[in-house]
């Protein structure tokens, strides 16, 4: 099967006077049809640059290297308007503070229908009948109701949904998550992740799911890639990062959540225990 | 937990939309009667017999007494309070001017114009250019441009007004005899061109301290979360920074510029003089030399009426404009659900 995604040699550097610094590093993964890649690593060690880069989301002072390649064409070589929006229908990006990823001045509506009127010939109705359905689909209840209201009207859970509605919609080939539920308290964490575990049973698009959080991680991905540093430093299933991880800092990083999940056991009483 | 537990609705938004007129008129108000209350003051707090100050050490005391009278000194001052309440709530008057032996309410209706239109010039001078200023800066941070809009106006901004308004005059009026040295032109075409000079001199005042804090605001905003799922959404650049990035700058930077009237109208008070205008300002130097004290109350409770009325004008856009605004309280549906 050929990789939907394939990220080869990958370099971000930043240039901030005469400093260059470099924030990723010879990076290569990829990501085929309908598979879930996660990104592990702890908080900065380049995840978000990694794949804002892909997407072009970093301003002048970054320069990018490397290839990745969408469906066979060059990420990183696209300039076109047309072609950079034809893009914007196939992959779709999902933050990690829903919060602050609304426009605070606009009704949730008016924001799922400017993605509907950039990407599709759709007429207001379509449009309206359409959102319904997605947040419908996101297991909104109200969905009339809360497209009427403003972001800071809803709670982060709620938003969320809502952005991974307007995520799913355009019908992506990949969906990328940058630590969607970092933001998000735990209960409705747990939400979330369902809702993703979710999209990628039924819809069967492919995704990368960034987190910190290998328990997190664990539950979505198919794959495993490790990062610290700017660098993969670790790749494989769940199973083979837990079992054979090289990296020192991979391997500490599962001893913790071991320890976390050790004392999980002992306070259950439970015999055997997953480690998601 | 479902999402529809965690979910709670808010009926009340329109109702409290309204609320919000009502409170911000009753702020406005409730400045206002403060105000009021401190231009009484003004004339009762002046050490000694105010009728002896308008007229001097040596003057007939049968005019102190009859000024005694005018002004109700010999009232108590429960009497007093009342009669001036209801002269400025009946006739929105302080009394006749002593200089002028007029209302003063006529005398600064009459003068008020030239003023009035001398701010809303130099108010569209100072938005235009910082707005353009703030915009060419923030999108071209760092370079050159950047440093030279930033660096320049500052030189104008350590200069006292009247300073500048001296130079454009010998530059533009004197030199290059482009615009008259002072004075009001006549017809609607001499009237705005004589405003020229010293609308640009006020806004000269106005606009660095406007670029800078607009430049913030307009970094901040293209740094924003929404921009960048926008921008990942492939929203169309020119869309992006139309609808959300101007939009979202508008609100701040009308605040501000609300804030910055105030002191606009007491620089356009001083630059007045400059320029010979014979509007508020004149009115308000002529006053106070002569210690004509209804007068100056008059002035005094006139500008600050129109600050307030303009801060809640601005406070009314901005809660059209930003539904947070419209809202005090946090919404439900917080996290915990
Ligand atoms: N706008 C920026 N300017 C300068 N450095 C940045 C910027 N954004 C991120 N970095 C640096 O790049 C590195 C990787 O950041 P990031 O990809 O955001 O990490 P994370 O893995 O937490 O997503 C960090 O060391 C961070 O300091
Ligand atoms: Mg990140």
């Amino acid at each position: 099967m050929k990789p939907i995604l394939e990220v080869k040699n990958l370099n971000v550097d930043l240039k901030l006077g005469k400093n260059i610094s470099k924030i990723v590093r010879d990076s290569s993964f990829e990501v085929y049809p309908g598979e879930c890649l996660g990104i592990l690593g702890e908080s900065g060690s380049g995840k978000s640059m990694t794949v804002k880069s892909i997407l072009g989301l970093l301003d002048g002072h970054f320069t990018v290297s490397g290839e990745a390649r969408f469906n066979g064409r060059d990420l990183l070589l696209e300039k076109g308007e047309t072609l950079r929006r034809m893009r914007g229908k196939e992959i779709s990006m999902v933050l990690q503070n829903p919060m602050t990823c609304f426009d605070p001045l606009f009704r949730i509506g008016d924001q799922i229908r400017e993605t509907f009127r950039t990407h599709t010939e759709l007429g207001r109705k379509e449009i309206y009948g359409r959102s319904i359905e997605i947040l419908e689909l996101m297991r909104i209840r109200n969905p009339e109701e809360v497209m009427r209201k403003y972001p800071h009207q809803l709670s982060g859970g709620m938003l969320q949904r809502v952005m991974i509605g307007i995520a799913v919609a355009m019908q992506p080939s990949l969906i990328i998550a940058d630590e969607p539920t970092t933001a998000i308290d735990a209960i409705t964490q747990k939400e979330i992740l369902d809702e993703f575990i979710r999209i990628k049973g039924e819809y069967n698009t492919a995704m990368i799911f960034i987190s910190h959080d290998l328990g997190a991680i664990s539950r979505v991905a198919d794959r495993i890639i490790v990062m610290n540093k700017g660098r993969v430093v670790d790749r494989g299933t769940f199973r083979q990062i837990v079992d054979e991880a090289k990296d020192p800092y991979t391997r500490l990083l599962i001893e913790k959540r071991k320890a976390v999940m050790g004392q999980y056991v002992r306070v259950l009483g439970n015999k055997e225990v997953e480690y998601a | 937990m479902t999402a529809d537990i965690q979910y709670k609705i808010k009926k009340e938004t329109r109702l409290r939309a309204g609320h919000h007129f009502v409170y911000a008129l009753l702020r406005a108000l409730s400045v206002v009667v403060l105000i009021t209350i401190a231009v009484f003051f003004l004339m009762r707090l002046v050490p000694g017999d105010p009728a002896v100050m308008v007229l001097g050490e040596h003057a007939d005391e049968a005019e102190i007494q009859k000024l005694r009278e005018q002004l109700m000194l010999n009232e108590p001052l429960s009497k007093q309070f009342a009669a001036f309440l209801g002269n400025i709530f009946l006739h929105f008057d302080t009394g006749d001017s002593i200089k002028y032996g007029v209302s003063s309410r006529d005398l600064v209706l009459q003068y008020a114009p030239v003023t009035l239109a001398l701010v809303a010039y130099a108010s569209v001078i100072t938005v235009i250019s910082a707005v353009i200023l703030a915009f060419l800066a923030a999108t071209h941070k760092d370079s050159l441009i950047d440093h030279a809009i930033r660096v320049i106006p500052a030189f104008t901004q350590g200069m006292p007004v009247f300073w500048i308004g001296l130079i454009l005059i010998s530059v533009f009026a004197v030199n290059l005899g482009w615009f008259p040295v002072g004075g009001v032109g006549s017809g609607m075409g001499g009237f705005w061109h004589s405003l020229t000079l010293p609308a640009v001199t006020i806004a000269l005042g106005q606009i660095p301290s406007l670029v800078r804090s607009l430049r913030e605001q307009l970094l901040e905003i293209m740094d924003a979360d929404f921009v960048l799922t926008l921008r990942a959404a492939k929203i169309p650049e020119s869309v992006i920074f139309r609808k959300h990035i101007f939009k979202n700058a508008f609100v701040p930077t009308l605040m501000l510029f609300s804030v910055n009237l105030s002191y606009m109208i007491g620089g356009t008070l001083i630059i007045e003089r400059v320029f010979a205008v014979r509007g508020m300002g004149k009115l308000l130097f002529d006053a106070i030399s002569n210690r004509d004290f209804p007068l100056v109350q008059a002035v005094t409770l006139y500008c600050a009426v129109f600050v307030v009325l303009i801060s809640l004008i601005t406070e009314l856009i901005a809660a059209k404009a930003d539904p947070r605004m419209r809202q005090k309280e946090k919404s439900f549906g917080n996290n915990a659900g």
